[in-house]
């Protein structure tokens, strides 16, 4: 097997913005607020692979040395993300309440 | 010299009657109406008689200068200062003074007009006895007189217009004194704008006198005339001769200004007497005789003058041979007798012509006053077809109209006879053929003279009476107020004549003798025209040859005069109710073209007036009044419409422009173009939240892009 690929640090990186796409692109065109929060968290935890691949590189640059930044911010922001996903779906529920619907076009009572 | 020197007193006389007539008069009785206005007459005529006498012994001393009075500058410089251009370009004064002047021409007619007035206003008395608003009829009587005595006295033709235009209202106030009468207030009117045509003409001559004599006084223009300055033939002359002349047509009733007079017969008949017979239609002749000067210096004019005055004669006569009116008759007998004199002056007779207004002023005022008498016999009736056998019964009437009808005929020895006698005999000998034609003009008319008049007498006086029994019996003769003047007048039919004794019969003809001041150097200078200096130079004329011409002239004429009385005897002496008139007999077309005047009066109406139409179109006076009737209703006021139109449009246009315009464009439109901006706005309040989302998106790329590649 001469062509492995060597999974290098690129590889993570793009897996992250890929990932990472897809949860913007999510955010921008799904009808549903469930699927919309999903879409957030899927670019949060894009995010957070990013970061841990960072810290990972730093320490194959720096010989050894541990970056820990890097996956300490990473625990962050997954603890981040479940609290916002918590406000979020309460947020989900008055947006029920308040229109018998979980169709985001429907709501645009902000408009002109 | 009282009575000359106080001349002016003559005129104001009659006129102070009029103005106590005018204030008091109604106050007064009717006795003091005689009284005050008969009165004055008398004076008048008495204060004349004097002066005329005291004229001549002044002239005899005075080399037979006209006598002049100026009392007072009327119009005009009084300093002398030239104010207006002559036509050769002299600078020239304007004066006119009220000035009277008395030479032999003015003293015959101021004798006759005071005469035969004072004997009018004497008949009036007792013929408008029964009548109402005497006082009113004796005022215009008086102020008539006034303004006949300024005519004639007057030294100037300015003042002599002033008494022309009086005594043209006068005659319109008489004429229409029954006023309730619409046939006499329209014959007022008639008088009047006929008049007035003719006042234009002397206006307007005067003023060419005035333009080229810079002088309107006889005295004046005389002397500049037979000084020689002016050529005979002289154009300005010949107009403005023409147009005195057409003054005289209008107030004298020549053709074609004649139609007013027969008219005239409705005012009450001492009017149609003094006015229509002695006195105003004698004006127009007056002023010709006054301005002969002049009319020597135009033989064209005088050529006019005596066809116009020839033509107007046998005109007169022909409509006059059927008239059933007695009134009427007589007055197409004095429109024809005045086409004599005017013919008279236009062959350079004037002597003649005075003569014979002085001899027909008598017999013609006889034949009207005798007129009225008979209507007054007749209880008012004034057809003659119901007339017949008065003889008897108003004697003094008849014997003097009889009188009057063989003066007016040319019978010798009576009046009428001389003055017709020498008319006819100057047209004959004035040189050139014309004048022969115009002597056969007058000689007919002659003869149709003595025709109807004496079918008048015979179908009046004479033949079998057709009136009513009713009327039959109040027959009765007038009372003395009107007899007394008829007597007067036949005395002067009979013996005037012998003023004028010509010549050639062995007489002295004083009248022509007395008129040589006045005349001699104008007659002398138609003689001259005439190519017969050389008799002048020899101190004759012709009618002081007796020319068996002349003599076998005379008997012409009188056997015209025969003849007309025969057949007016054949045809009349026995005349039953329902008589056949002779021409009617022989000829029923011209007889009804006679009785109709010719259609005259309603060609004018067709023509000049307008009160008929030709078809659709009326032309004339009532014509011109049509058309600017029309033109005001529809071209000005369609103009009106027409602005009023615009001024809609301009609002409806208005209006448009507001809504479409200034609305549309305007106002809405700046609404209309910010809309697009507002769409690009509305994007950012959609309200879709992924729509926020995406273009945070986009604008974090962006950022991320320009910091990489920066």
């Amino acid at each position: 097997m001469h062509a492995m690929l060597d999974i290098s640090t690129l590889h993570y990186l793009v897996l992250g913005a890929a990932l990472f796409l897809l949860g913007v692109i999510g955010v921008l065109t799904r009808r549903n607020v469930v699927i919309v929060l999903m879409s957030i968290e899927l670019i949060l935890n894009a995010v957070n692979l990013n970061l841990v691949a960072f810290s990972r590189y730093w320490q194959s640059v720096h010989g050894g040395l541990s970056a820990l930044q890097g996956q300490v911010f990473a625990i962050f922001i997954i603890t981040d993300a479940a609290a916002e996903a918590a406000i979020g779906l309460g947020i989900l529920i008055a947006f029920f309440r308040n229109k018998e619907t979980v169709n985001v076009d429907e709501v645009d009572l902000l408009k002109w | 010299m009282i009575f000359l020197d106080n001349i002016w007193l003559i005129p104001l006389l009659p006129a102070f009657g009029a103005a106590i007539m005018f204030f008091f008069g109604r106050k007064l009785t009717k006795q003091s109406v005689n009284m005050v206005c008969v009165g004055v007459v008398v004076l008048a005529f008495l204060f004349a008689c004097g002066a005329a006498m005291q004229y001549n012994t002044w002239a005899a001393a005075n080399d037979h200068k006209p006598f002049e009075r100026i009392v007072y500058t009327w119009l005009g410089s009084d300093t002398g200062q030239a104010n207006y251009a002559l036509r050769d370009g002299s600078p020239g004064v304007f004066h006119v003074d009220a000035g009277f002047l008395l030479d032999p021409l003015s003293t015959i007619w101021l004798l006759f007009v005071t005469g035969v007035g004072m004997l009018i206003h004497i008949y009036s008395t007792g013929y408008m006895a029964h009548e109402g608003g005497y006082y009113r009829f004796f005022g215009y009587l008086n102020l008539f007189m006034f303004s006949m005595l300024t005519l004639i006295l007057a030294n100037n033709y300015v003042l002599m217009f002033v008494g022309w235009e009086g005594v043209g209202l006068c005659s319109y106030l008489l004429i229409g004194f029954y006023f309730q009468r619409k046939s006499a207030s329209d014959a007022a009117n008639k008088a009047f704008i006929t008049n007035r045509i003719g006042d234009a003409g002397f206006l307007l001559g005067m003023f060419f006198i005035a333009w080229y004599f810079g002088t309107l006084r006889y005295i004046d223009v005389n002397r500049i005339a037979h000084s020689g300055h002016f050529l005979k033939g002289d154009p300005i002359l010949t107009a403005a001769t023409l147009l005195l002349f057409v003054g005289a047509c209008g107030k004298s009733a020549q053709l074609p200004l004649y139609v007013w007079l027969p008219d005239a017969m409705e005012g009450p008949t001492p009017v149609s007497a003094l006015i229509h017979a002695a006195t105003m239609v004698t004006a127009g002749v007056y002023m010709v005789a006054r301005s002969n000067a002049l009319f020597v210096l135009a033989p064209t004019s005088m050529m006019v003058v005596a066809i116009v005055g020839a033509l107007t004669a046998i005109f007169a006569a022909s409509i006059g041979l059927v008239q059933n009116d007695i009134k009427r008759v007589l007055a197409y007998s004095t429109v024809s007798q005045l086409g004599y004199m005017f013919l008279a002056l236009g062959v350079g007779a004037f002597s003649a012509g005075v003569f014979h207004v002085f001899t027909h002023a008598f017999f013609k005022a006889l034949l009207f006053l005798g007129a009225g008498s008979v209507i007054h016999a007749m209880s008012g009736e004034q057809d003659m077809r119901n007339m017949g056998a008065l003889a008897q019964k108003i004697p003094t009437t008849y014997r003097t109209m009889f009188i009057a009808t063989l003066a007016i005929a040319g019978i010798p020895p009576f009046a009428g006879f001389f003055s017709k006698d020498e008319i006819l005999w100057q047209t004959w000998t004035s040189e050139g053929g014309a004048y022969r034609i115009l002597w056969g003009i007058g000689y007919i008319t002659a003869l149709m003279t003595a025709f109807y008049m004496f079918r008048l007498i015979y179908l009046t006086f004479y033949s079998k009476p057709r009136m009513s029994h009713e009327v039959e019996h109040h027959i009765h003769e007038s009372p003395a107020s009107m007899t007394g003047p008829l007597v007067v007048l036949a005395v002067m039919s009979l013996f005037a004549g012998f003023l004028g004794w010509p010549h050639s019969l062995g007489g002295s003809d004083r009248f022509a003798r007395y008129l040589d001041p006045v005349f001699a150097r104008g007659e002398a200078q138609v003689l001259v025209g005439e190519g017969k200096a050389s008799q002048l130079a020899a101190g004759e004329k012709e009618e002081e040859h007796t020319s068996p011409t002349e003599i076998l002239l005379m008997f012409l004429s009188v056997g015209a005069a025969g003849a007309g009385w025969w057949l007016a005897k054949r045809s009349y002496v026995n005349a039953e109710k329902g008589y056949v008139e002779p021409i009617d007999a022989a000829a029923p077309a011209v007889y009804s073209t006679l009785l109709n005047k010719y259609y005259v009066d309603e060609g004018y109406d067709y023509v000049f007036t307008g009160r008929r139409k030709i078809g659709n179109a009326r032309l004339g006076v009532m014509g011109l009044g049509e058309a600017s009737s029309w033109f005001d209703s529809h071209v000005i006021d369609g103009l009106v419409n027409f602005a009023g139109w615009m001024t809609r449009l301009a609002g409806k246009i208005s209006s448009w422009w507001d809504k479409w315009i200034i609305d549309g464009a305007a106002v809405n439109g700046v609404a209309y173009a910010t809309l697009p901006f507002s769409w690009l706005a509305r994007l950012l309040e959609w309200g879709l939240v992924q729509w926020y989302a995406l273009v945070m998106t986009a604008g974090l790329v962006g950022f991320v892009f320009y910091y990489v590649y920066h």
